[in-house]
């Protein structure tokens, strides 16, 4: 791929998306971007940029969907599902048992796997949760990636990623070669269109936001735009889940990380740094009188 | 080092196996059929078994009831791993004593999926994306 090429894809995507390419990518946009050109009955990258020049909306659509679109299994990394159940569960069930909701958000719901997987998870322990009002909310940016979700239709490759046999007799019904997410299963879930970078507040607030491994993908800036703006979504005493290779720490104070609870991050009171910051100078002032 | 035994009358499916599940850090042993899997049984109980469904002489479901019925039979770790990808086929296996269960065509990335799920093999600290 000549640079211009490259630097018109890295410019495109990084003002689409957020997504944040270092100059070294090429074979990732190769890999990606090749099979769509091929689809679109171009010759390769450089026609397909020139294409992408003249303006076609519809191909700029697919070719960011085609960039950001991640891999994804059932419980992938299994910890964080661990620490949703034994951790996280338990303190809102005590913590809201006033009021008898839970509110979860999915931010990189992909093709329905994390969102599935916490549904199972809450069906799991659907005793205490009798009663309850439960919300999960699954957002992706892309189209394409969320009506899979929504159908939550599988291949047989992929029930056998990260899903126990158990989970697969319990919540799936097998059509031919493939297996669906059962109705029930996928009543919890709303899936809606949404891109991190714009305004996500009409959303409201959780008490759970799962945003994990698409943050990595944003420069330090966006990164922590998108962390402030988390920060106004999620209950003061809510939970906040990010990938392996995720951290808050040296970007951002809105949120804290949990000792022992790996990727696990709670809101600081922003109202509490805001009026320590506040209250410092005064504080000072005052002892100095 | 633990031991697996993988049972299928498929040469080509047990060293494609044999190389899958080596890698995982097992010593493997072979058998063609739920014969041969139970006289290896008798002599050591291996931790995990990785067993195909229709195999000629006893197939894998009659050797599951018998080495469940054994002593000792209760320990290994039974993984089906198996064309059968029907749900009966899987409500049967996994009513009839078994852990885990493959459906093939299987790679690497399933074997482990599995083990790990039965704790043949340890979780790695989360991956990274």
């Amino acid at each position: 791929m000549n640079a211009p090429d490259y630097e018109y894809l890295r410019k495109l995507l990084k003002e689409r998306s957020g997504l944040d390419l270092s100059a070294d990518k090429q074979y990732l946009i190769e890999s990606r971007l090749l099979p769509l050109a091929r689809k679109a009955g171009l010759s390769g990258i450089p026609e397909l940029v020139q294409k992408l020049q003249g303006g076609s909306s519809a191909l700029i659509t697919s070719v960011v969907e085609a960039m950001t679109t991640n891999e994804t299994f059932f419980f992938r990394d299994k910890v964080p599902f661990d620490h949703f159940r034994d951790t996280i569960m338990p303190e809102v069930l005590k913590a809201r048992a006033g009021r008898r909701s839970v509110r979860i958000w999915c931010a990189a719901g992909s093709t329905g796997q994390e969102p599935y997987s916490l549904a199972m998870t809450l069906k799991e322990m659907s005793a205490a949760l009798s009663g309850w009002r439960v919300e999960i909310i699954a957002t992706d940016l892309s189209q394409e990636v969320l009506e899979k979700a929504k159908a939550g239709v599988y291949s047989q490759f992929e029930v056998q990623r990260g899903l126990p046999i158990q989970m697969l007799m319990k919540y799936f019904k097998q059509t031919g070669e493939t297996w669906q997410v059962n109705p029930e299963l996928r009543a919890m879930i709303q899936h809606r269109q949404l891109n991190l970078l714009q305004d996500f507040s009409h959303l409201g607030t959780f008490d759970v936001i799962f945003c994990r491994n698409v943050l990595i993908y944003f420069d330090q800036e966006t990164k922590i735009n998108i962390f402030n703006r988390l920060a106004r979504q999620i209950e003061p005493d809510g939970f906040l889940v990010l990938g392996a290779a995720e951290t808050v720490v040296g970007l951002t104070d809105t949120f804290k990380p949990i000792a022992d609870r790996r990727g696990l991050y709670k809101p600081n009171d922003a109202r509490a740094v805001a009026a320590n910051a506040a209250a410092a100078p005064r504080m000072a002032a005052m002892a100095g009188r | 080092m633990k031991t697996c035994l993988v049972v299928d009358d498929s040469s080509i499916v047990r060293k494609v196996a044999r190389r899958i599940v080596e890698a995982l850090g097992f010593h493997v042993i072979e058998a063609e059929d739920g014969v041969e899997a139970l006289v290896h049984c008798k002599k050591a109980m291996p931790e995990a078994i990785l067993l195909d469904w229709n195999m000629p002489v006893m197939d894998g479901f009659q050797f599951l009831g018998t080495l469940r019925r054994m002593p000792g039979g209760e320990d290994p770790r039974v993984v089906f791993c198996t064309t059968e990808n029907g749900i009966d086929h899987i409500t049967k296996a996994m009513g009839g004593g078994a852990n885990e269960y493959i459906m093939k065509p299987f790679d690497k990335e399933i074997v482990l999926a599995k083990f790990q799920e039965v704790g043949l093999v340890a979780r790695e600290e989360e991956t990274a994306a």
